[in-house]
């Protein structure tokens, strides 16, 4: 008896441990992922992010931090969409130094909706048309080299959900 | 099968507008058939473009992107006669690329 008890706490003490050195491995592992080290790694973690059914977890995984409302990133689309099945978007930004455009409406299944690599050679401007389940708050995320993460909000309202 | 992606790059000055339409069910994986039955996801993950055989843009796509997608950007130091290619992969690995003249 005596021996499974200090068997059992024995386990317990080992737990936290392999749980910090797990978590090490995956910081690590992001870090290096994001570095470029290993694009294979890197993708499997971008594709994360659209598996999130959250916003906030979506956004964590897209690798946005603290969010800041920016005039200067805006998201353009109708404020009613009769049919939420097709409803037009374009995100943009007149920020310098913009690594990706993130769009992400709030309330779909899986809210991150496209996650735009933007390079010297592209105008930070896309349009792309997407499904809204419901009315709710549209969201455009530019992710800048420095690591700030700067966003639009628009709220729209569906009248035809467009995920049945 | 696979159709072809319907592709047109207009030019404005040094700058080329790239529109693209996508045939593909996108299906998000929220759907059901008649028998109730959720339809599995079929979309597409990830779309590249190159300007004469050099990346320029890369996205991921969630399944919240319309069916039959369209996607508008534009390409800076183009030139009349450049080539503008468009790829995407679905997550089923099924691909297709296709390109156009700059004009």
């Amino acid at each position: 008896m005596r021996r499974l008890v200090s068997l059992s706490t024995g386990v317990s003490q080992r737990e936290p441990s392999r749980r910090q050195a797990l978590k090490h491995t995956a910081t690590v592992a992001a870090l290096l992922a994001s570095n470029g080290l290993f694009p294979r790694l890197a993708l499997a973690l971008e594709r994360q992010a659209f598996d999130a059914t959250r916003l906030q977890d979506a956004l964590k995984l897209a690798g946005a931090g603290t969010l800041t409302e920016s005039a200067q990133v805006s998201v353009t689309c109708p404020d009613q969409a009769e049919n939420g099945a097709v409803v037009p978007f374009s995100l943009a930004t007149t920020l310098l130094g913009v690594q990706r455009l993130l769009l992400l409406i709030e309330k779909n299944p899986a809210p991150l909706v496209a996650d735009f690599h933007v390079s010297s050679s592209v105008e930070p401007a896309f349009s792309l048309r997407a499904r809204m389940r419901e009315t709710c708050d549209v969201y455009a995320v530019a992710l800048m080299a420095d690591g700030r993460a700067l966003y639009a909000r628009k709220e729209v309202r569906v009248v035809l959900s467009g995920c049945d | 099968m696979v159709n072809p992606i319907r592709l047109r790059a207009q030019l404005d000055g040094d700058k080329a507008t790239v529109r693209v339409l996508i045939t593909h069910a996108m299906e998000s994986g929220q759907r059901k058939d008649e028998s109730g039955q959720l339809i599995a996801a079929w979309y597409i993950q990830e779309v590249t473009a190159s300007h004469n055989g050099r990346q320029v843009l890369r996205l991921g796509w969630g399944p919240s992107v319309s069916k039959n997608p369209s996607l508008q950007f534009v390409v800076k130091g183009a030139r009349a006669g450049d080539t503008i290619a468009v790829s995407w992969r679905d997550n089923r690995g099924d691909t297709r690329s296709d390109e156009t003249t700059v004009s």
